[in-house]
């Protein structure tokens, strides 16, 4: 009998670690597969956005009469046609649509429905918007300052008691730590205390929002659209649009691309209102220009970190602060940086608090271990330096120092098993670290850390009458999930990978899922579909012993057939997956397996990575020769998209590192909103990306899965950073590190020495 | 302003459309043709998730007027595949787990094809610089160069007998 709750997979799996083709990949070479905007529907009308000219403004008027009068205009939408929502939803409504003032640059004021995209463009210059200009504030640093402009009249900062006096533009105050910090840094021997600054970041999917939706009269309605969660899709538009959520189907495309940036709503609302009011479908899809102007960047900074030392090695005391910059609302990634600031160290006396600041940048949204990256540059750059100063090899002091089962976390809570030692080991040993520098190259390593989530999670497994399975999930497949999907149920059904097919269900079709990020997918995915293969088992098995009239115990599942077990079970062929399934009918109707929960126990990851990297010094141009990444997966299920995720993390980080960065003029205006001058990583900039799996088995999970996908984005900065130092001696401070600005901090360098 | 007649062949098959002037191939494929293989990524020329053969030439199809393939032959991601038959580089895309999302993948298969066209044994080198304008956010490149890497050398092998 199949239980279900077993948590442990005896080794010796079949189909999970193999590199099966993906399911979707023939329909994604051949141009089939169907991407948000890849949608028609009858009677479609296109929507279009009039976006703020001006980074802080108030709206004093907006009169729509003369785009309302142009020939082939359905509908136009204002903040006017959105009621009240519940408290939860107000930063979101005001973001997708803004309400008395304009928080930045490309802040939706105004949409438009036309027949066409071209009228639907001349639509939005005949708005006409009154606009009393504020004064504004893009850096994070002025943000806070006493006479800065408010964003919010309104916003005390959170996290702080008693409640501040003033309003501000700090959103929240985050605190983590324990121990006695004085007393700490008393037991030094060598204190570290230096300052950074990171710049924002876009997520950078190829693929700009896009959505279609349709209202339809009866009060039902649709939405296609291209998110990382299409439960959250719906919930949020039934609020902002008061319909109930019975009433709203929402589909999610195929994804390309996400990071983190499309966890939330931003032209779904205004295409379903639009629909409302225009009784037509309505279809809506940003330019890339609109993709950096007004979605979800992440935040920009300015960090200090004091870590202290005694001479044998040992860090006795570590502090932190982080002001992160948070755009226009507020959120959680100052928070979510001050717990991973000092997530890889085992320390007695340790602190790290954050400030969340509000300026007028568009609203940071997740980008792939959201908050994590920026700190670690700052921590691991000072990690770096004294080891230098210890004269220790970087990763042995390091291990010195590294987080283990049993320790208490920086964040709070005490690590289970966890893969930090074995992941350093592994990076030390590895060709890479030990390889011979190649002339005029240097060297450079940091780890990196990140939680990992679970969270609610609902599947459904169908067993088809030919014995073949079909796997319906609620999360959207962002890189190759639904391979690792069939493969666990594959696995756990013992049927192969092929008879296994999994489908994306919409919101109609599944109970509510989290959706895809926090590296929760192939945990919390694989966790439920584990478990509803199981129910089905146990069905199939009470089936079988039905047929051959014998106990249910008597009946075991072995490589996909019900097999007599024990020693008075009866001498019966083993009855196959495909026979009982052909049978069901006639022993009690179709077999099916499913699973709700809230998943736990998503096991926390860490990575190192290594590069050599070759700096010209007199460009300041910074290329990477080598790079390698070793990261714990817990258990990777289709070992090629776990290395892709290793790879497109370092490779995102890398660009952050080098080039990546909004840069804002005194007008406070965007001024590189394309990828010509927001330049990305090409195939050119790069080399081959050595990903090393190492496999420390997550207790949460039935096969030891831990999440992958986001700690790969965490080390690079820091390992660039510190690659850079030992190439050129400088100590680079500021991210990113493009050649102008390490070029004058070599020439500075030089004129010191 | 008037529409502009235009025929042209797409993918082997004639076609005729009427279209703005100001409407790009792009819009013509994805929206007058239907074949929305062809993905809108920047709309300036700038990542490649766009391209298609003009001729004998990879283009952005973004960048290129719908009016202007007028007489030209045109093929697109949905004319790579032979019948049933993926080609070579569609095969090892999916084996080698060269796309993540895929969104890039329709752009990266069209100009990699170009490469192995004219250049049947390319440098990883050759491999990376060809590709240069095409952006890919998911993989870091390294599944896709493989694939390109590999499927050069199994069409020689075949190339050979
Ligand atoms: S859409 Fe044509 S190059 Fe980006
Ligand atoms: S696979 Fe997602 S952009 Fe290339």
């Amino acid at each position: 009998m199949a239980d279900i709750d077993r948590l442990e997979k005896v080794d010796g799996f079949k189909v999970v670690g193999t590199r099966p083709n993906r399911p979707d990949g023939v329909d994604k070479v051949t141009g089939r597969a169907r991407f948000g905007a890849d949608i028609h529907a009858p009677g479609m009308l296109i929507g279009k956005v009039l976006r703020s000219p001006h980074p802080h403004a108030k709206i004093l008027s907006i009169d729509t009469t003369r785009a309302l009068a142009l020939s082939g205009v359905k509908a136009v939408l204002t903040s006017d046609d959105f009621g009240d929502v519940p408290a939860m939803h107000q930063a979101t409504l005001h973001n997708v649509m803004a309400h008395n003032k304009a928080l930045y640059e490309g802040h939706a004021i105004a949409a438009v429905a036309a027949v066409d995209v071209a009228i639907a463009r001349k639509a939005i210059k005949l708005i006409d918007v009154e606009y009393e200009i504020l004064p504004h504030v893009t850096d994070v640093d002025a943000a806070m300052a006493e006479d800065a402009p408010l964003l919010h009249e309104d916003n005390f900062t959170s996290g702080i008691d008693p409640k501040p006096s003033k309003p501000s533009n700090i959103a929240t105050w985050s605190e983590f730590g324990h121990g006695n910090l004085d007393e700490g840094f008393s037991q030094a021997d060598i204190i570290l205390e230096r300052e950074f600054t990171t710049e924002a970041t876009h997520q950078g999917y190829i693929e700009p929002h896009a959505c279609l939706a349709t209202y339809s009269e009866d009060g039902n309605s649709e939405i296609w659209c291209t998110t990382q969660g299409h439960f959250l899709v719906r919930d949020t538009c039934a609020a902002l649009l008061d319909i109930a959520v019975s009433r709203l189907r929402v589909t999610a495309s195929e994804i390309g691309g996400g990071f983190g940036g499309k966890t939330v709503v931003y032209l779904e609302p205004l295409a379903l209102a639009l629909s409302r009011k225009a009784g037509r479908p309505v279809k809506m899809v940003m330019s890339r220009s609109e993709v950096f102007r007004s979605t979800g960047p992440t935040s920009s900074s300015s960090m200090r970190v004091k870590i202290g030392v005694r001479k044998d090695g040992r860090i006795i005391a570590a502090d932190a602060h982080l002001n992160y910059q948070s755009g226009a609302f507020g959120g959680f990634i100052a928070m979510l940086g001050a717990m991973c600031a000092y997530a890889c160290y085992s320390l007695e006396n340790v602190r790290a608090t954050a400030n969340e600041v509000l300026t007028n940048r568009p609203m940071q949204a997740s980008y792939r271990a959201p908050g994590a990256p920026i700190v670690n540059f700052a921590v691991e750059s000072v990690i770096d330096e004294l080891a230098v100063e210890l004269e220790l090899d970087p990763i042995e002091f390091r291990l010195m120092n590294a987080a283990k089962e049993g320790d208490r976390s920086s964040y709070g809570p005490v690590f289970d098993q966890i893969g930090l030692i074995q992941t350093l080991e592994t990076a030390r040993d590895h060709p890479h670290y030990q390889a011979t520098l190649a002339k005029g190259q240097a060297r450079g390593m940091a780890v990196g850390f990140w939680f990992n989530f679970g969270g609610l999670t609902s599947v459904s497994l169908n067993v088809n009458f030919d014995g073949t399975v079909t796997v319906s999930v609620g999360r959207p497949d962002i890189g190759g999930s639904r391979a690792a999907m069939c493969q666990m149920a594959a696995e756990e059904l013992g049927i192969p990978y092929d008879n296994v097919r999994t489908i994306i269900a919409d919101t109609s079709s599944l109970g509510f899922n989290d959706t895809t990020d926090g590296s929760r997918t192939t945990f919390a995915n694989g966790l439920a579909i584990i478990r509803a293969a199981r129910g089905a088992i146990r069905d199939m098995c009470a089936r079988a012993a039905k047929t051959w009239d014998i106990p249910e115990e008597a009946v075991e599942w072995v490589d996909g057939c019900a097999r007599p077990c024990g020693s008075n079970a009866g001498d019966f062929e083993p009855m196959c997956i495909a026979e009982i399934a052909r049978k069901s009918p006639k022993t009690g109707g179709p077999i099916a397996g499913h699973h709700e929960v809230n998943a736990e126990g998503a096991g926390v990851s860490f990575a190192v990575h290594i590069a050599d990297v070759k700096v010209d010094e007199e460009t300041g141009r910074t290329d990477i020769c080598r790079y390698t990444v070793v990261q714990d997966a817990g258990k990777a299920i289709h070992p090629a998209y776990v290395e892709g995720q290793y790879q497109g993390g370092a490779a995102q980080g890398i660009g952050w590192a080098l080039n990546e960065g909004y840069v804002y003029g005194d007008d406070g205006i965007m001024q590189n909103p394309g990828f010509l001058d927001y330049r990305m990583p090409v195939c050119s900039d790069l080399p081959m990306i050595e990903a090393k799996i190492i496999e420390i088995p997550n207790k949460g999970h039935p096969y030891g899965v831990r999440g992958v996908g986001e700690t790969s984005i965490v080390p690079p900065l820091a390992t660039v950073a510190n690659a850079i130092c030992s190439a050129t001696g400088v100590r680079m401070t500021q991210i990113p590190m493009a050649p102008p600005v390490l070029l004058k901090a070599i020439e500075k360098n030089n004129k010191q020495v | 302003m008037a529409n502009i007649q235009v025929s042209t062949k797409i993918n082997g098959d004639t076609y005729e459309f009427l279209c703005r002037p100001d409407e790009t191939l792009l819009e013509v494929l994805r929206d007058r043709i239907g074949l929305t293989g062809s993905k809108e990524g920047c709309a300036s020329g700038d990542c490649g998730a766009c391209s298609v053969m003009l001729g004998d030439r990879v283009v952005s199809s973004c960048l290129v007027l719908g009016a202007e393939v007028e007489g030209q032959e045109v093929n697109t991601i949905e004319g790579m595949a032979d019948g049933g038959n993926l080609h070579p580089l569609q095969r090892n895309f999916i084996k080698f787990a060269a796309l993540q999302c895929g969104f890039c993948t329709p752009g990266f298969l069209v100009a990699a094809k170009a490469l192995l066209d004219k250049n049947p044994d390319p440098t990883e080198t050759e491999i990376r610089y060809w590709l240069a304008g095409n952006l890919c956010r998911c993989t870091g490149y390294d599944k896709i160069v493989r694939a390109v890497l590999h499927t050069a050398e199994e069409m020689r092998g075949q190339a050979r007998g």
